[in-house]
């Protein structure tokens, strides 16, 4: 009898279950067709022009890159440094915010016995600030005082790279042994000493796994800010996206340019990141 | 480099306290090298971005500027002195926005316009000379020559640093908040006010002169200022409708910046999730098919969003359309890619165990795969959504709309910065909005109702 009612009560659930499932799915369904056809109303191109035209421009660029022949290889030499100039953004960048992440998330992690406590609220409420803060507006605000200039964009990028691995670290070092700690703890270790000796070694490897991915955002992220004034190839590339036909090549060897750095970063993180986690699993 | 070096070593049989010694020894060398380098590097990159230089053309009054600016307004009072001549009072200088009777803190006579700027700070206007009143100081004359502009110190005062007399121009700023101009055209004194001036209503609009509780009381009265509508819906109307502040346009720009986040992250997970399968080695045993997949994932992040982001401005112009398929592309690769390595890892005995009941295909994968991916794909898609919404601004910064073209715009014309710190807040307040709630149904699925 019993075995009968809990039966029913399963099939309910599992019906109302469904139902729910049901209804997501229609919400989505319906958010995507209202939402294209009102972007597609608010747009000022339609998506079927559109689309007859999407392979206009990149077909114009590679057929004057094409035209160029070999001097496409010397126009692509000649925007190497803007290149160095935006993966140095990023470099900076994330060393930066990647320190002050590190004392953030030690700041704020639960485990680590932070005194007084309300530190820990505090800085993490910081760090949901800066994970939040748009770069945009940062890089466009530091611009308008310092001027057009790499900096403003590497602040704007720190601050952001700050707040994201600050979090991301102190997940990672709520997640540490506690054993190390309270070894130290046991021989007098200071509170940095059991952070320097008990906590760091065993979170480093993620760390720099984390470190890596967030290097590879942060050059797109780079190159995207220079477009509106912080220099490097984004820089170049609103140059010669302005003078409209003729820079064709140009605008080419800029893509070409981004594409290969990220393409060779992309690789070079997840083969480190690879090589970081089995190296831990294997411990 | 280094440190992952130090750090993926499987701890060594300890033998004896040398070994220890030398391995900490090794250890530590190659972190402080390790730090070392990277010190290096900053300094390099210091050098390379003439940071000295920027600090030394750096312009941090700009910054004191913009923060008075967003959160003050200024009222103008300009006497004209070249044509018609005459005097105007106007909110930031604006025509639509002139006072047609002097407010109390001017007072206009036959040949003396008076202007109070508080605390002792006086400026009297007749005809072509204007005495300015400072405390502390005493009257600074200026008069208008046919020379030029002559400035005449009070008797043993040095020419303070806020002062700048020229024969061509006198400007004066003895304190953030006012401000004295004379030039051979006019002469123009501006007094500043804490707040954001005419942010309900424009400076014309009848209901401009009540207070919010007149406005409260009259909402709900069956007196109509306008007879065509009533009074909340005139208020109403009229706030939307706000020539300087455009709460109309901006929430349409905030919409397409919000579509732009949404529609691509959601295209990017329900196109990518079976691009994955595809690219998932247990569920594709075509290893070409997997490669093709794997690579063209490659290829959609790869060409970043910037590119993408250009290229379909080009093709569908401005708007919110353009953004979305800028986004989803991009994050097609990303997502798809995320999705196959979590495909990689399901449980095998769930698939089996569902196959065994003679399940077809789409049920197979119904029963035994989705479940098993469900909370990956949800918070992996929801976190893409919180990151998106801050791409959406960018995008929309390199031109296709958006609150992110409006800010750029905004800045650039380097007036209205009460507009411009508008802008920011509700930007800011958008993505911190989708952060919570991002965060909230993250947590949920996570902690409330991973078993679905």
């Amino acid at each position: 009898m019993s075995l009968h009612i809990i039966q029913t009560e399963i099939m309910a659930m599992e019906k109302r279950r469904r139902l729910y499932s049901m209804a997501c799915i229609v919400l989505i369904a319906a958010v995507l067709i209202s939402g294209y056809g009102l972007a597609n109303d608010l747009n000022s191109g339609g998506f079927l022009t559109g689309m007859q035209q999407f392979f206009d421009y990149p077909s114009e660029i590679v057929k004057e890159a094409w035209a160029a022949g070999f001097s496409f290889f010397l126009v692509m030499g000649r925007f190497v440094p803007a290149l160095v100039e935006t993966l140095n953004i990023a470099g900076a960048a994330s060393i930066v915010g990647g320190a002050l992440a590190v004392v953030l998330a030690f700041l704020g992690s639960a485990n680590l016995g932070v005194n007084p406590p309300v530190v820990i609220t505090i800085v993490r409420r910081i760090m949901d600030i800066m994970r939040a803060f748009p770069e945009l507006i940062l890089a466009l605000f530091l611009i308008f005082i310092l001027g057009s200039s790499p900096v403003p964009a590497m602040i704007a990028v720190a601050f952001h790279t700050a707040g994201a691995l600050g979090k991301l670290f102190s997940e990672v070092n709520e997640n540490a042994d506690a054993d190390p700690v309270e070894g130290l703890a046991s021989c007098g270790a200071t509170w940095l000493q059991r952070m320097r000796y008990g906590v760091l070694p065993q979170v480093l490897p993620n760390y720099l796994s984390y470190f890596m991915l967030r290097f590879e955002i942060n050059v797109r992220a780079s190159a995207i800010l220079g477009f509106v004034g912080a220099g490097g190839i984004g820089m170049e590339l609103r140059r010669t996206i302005g003078w409209g036909k003729g820079a064709g090549d140009e605008t080419a060897a800029l893509f070409m340019l981004l594409i290969l750095s990220i393409f060779v970063i992309d690789q070079l993180s997840s083969f480190i990141r690879r090589r970081l986690v089995t190296g831990r699993d294997s411990e | 480099m280094t440190s992952s070096t130090l750090a993926i070593q499987p701890p060594a049989p300890v033998t004896g306290s040398l070994t220890v010694f030398s391995r900490i020894r090794r250890n530590s060398l190659l972190v402080m090298a390790g730090t070392g380098l990277t010190i290096l590097y900053l300094l390099y990159t210091f050098i390379s971005f003439d940071v000295w230089d920027l600090l030394s053309r750096s312009k941090p009054q700009r910054a004191v500027l913009l923060a008075t600016d967003a959160v003050a307004h200024k009222v103008h009072v300009t006497k004209t002195i070249r044509g018609a001549g005459g005097l105007s009072i106007a909110v930031e200088g604006e025509r639509t926005a002139t006072y047609e009777t002097p407010p109390g803190w001017v007072t206009v006579s036959d040949d003396l316009t008076r202007v109070d700027l508080a605390e002792g700070y006086r400026v009297d206007i007749s005809g072509t000379h204007v005495i300015f009143q400072i405390p502390d100081l005493g009257p600074i004359h200026v008069r208008i020559t046919d020379t030029g502009i002559e400035t005449i110190l009070p008797e043993g005062v040095d020419p303070p640093d806020w002062l700048r007399a020229t024969p061509a121009k006198f400007d004066a700023r003895p304190t953030i908040g006012r401000r004295v101009q004379v030039s051979k055209a006019r002469i123009e004194v501006h007094r500043y006010f804490m707040g954001w001036e005419n942010f309900f209503f424009p400076f014309r609009s009848e209901l401009a002169v009540y207070s919010p509780g007149q406005l409260f009381s009259l909402a709900f009265s069956d007196q109509r200022l306008d007879p065509d509508m009533p009074n909340w819906r005139l208020m109403a109307t009229t706030f939307w409708n706000n020539p300087g502040w455009q709460h109309k346009q901006v929430f349409i720009a905030l919409l397409e910046t919000f579509l732009m986040a949404v529609l691509g992250t959601i295209t990017a997970a329900l196109v990518g999730l079976p691009l994955a399968i595809l690219a998932a080695a247990n569920f594709t045993p075509a290893q070409a098919l997997r490669f093709a997949v794997r690579r063209l994932f490659d290829f959609l992040r790869g060409i970043d969003m910037l590119i993408w982001s250009l290229i379909f401005i080009r093709a569908f112009g401005l708007g919110p359309l353009t953004g979305a398929l800028a986004i989803a592309f991009t994050d097609t690769g990303s997502l798809g890619k995320l999705f196959s390595e979590a495909l990689e890892g399901v449980n095998k005995k769930q698939m089996e165990g569902v196959n065994a009941t003679g399940a077809n295909r789409l049920q197979f994968y119904r029963f035994g795969v989705i479940p098993q991916i469900i909370p990956v794909f949800v918070s992996q898609t929801l976190y893409y959504l919180e990151a998106n919404v801050r791409s959406a601004t960018i995008i929309g910064a390199l031109g296709a709309g958006g609150i992110g073209l409006m800010l750029v715009e905004a800045m650039n014309t380097q007036r209205h910065w009460e507009n411009v710190f508008y802008l920011i807040l509700l930007t800011i307040s958008l993505v911190m909005v989708m952060d919570t709630v991002s965060a909230k149904l993250r947590n949920r699925l996570i902690h409330g109702r991973s078993g679905i």
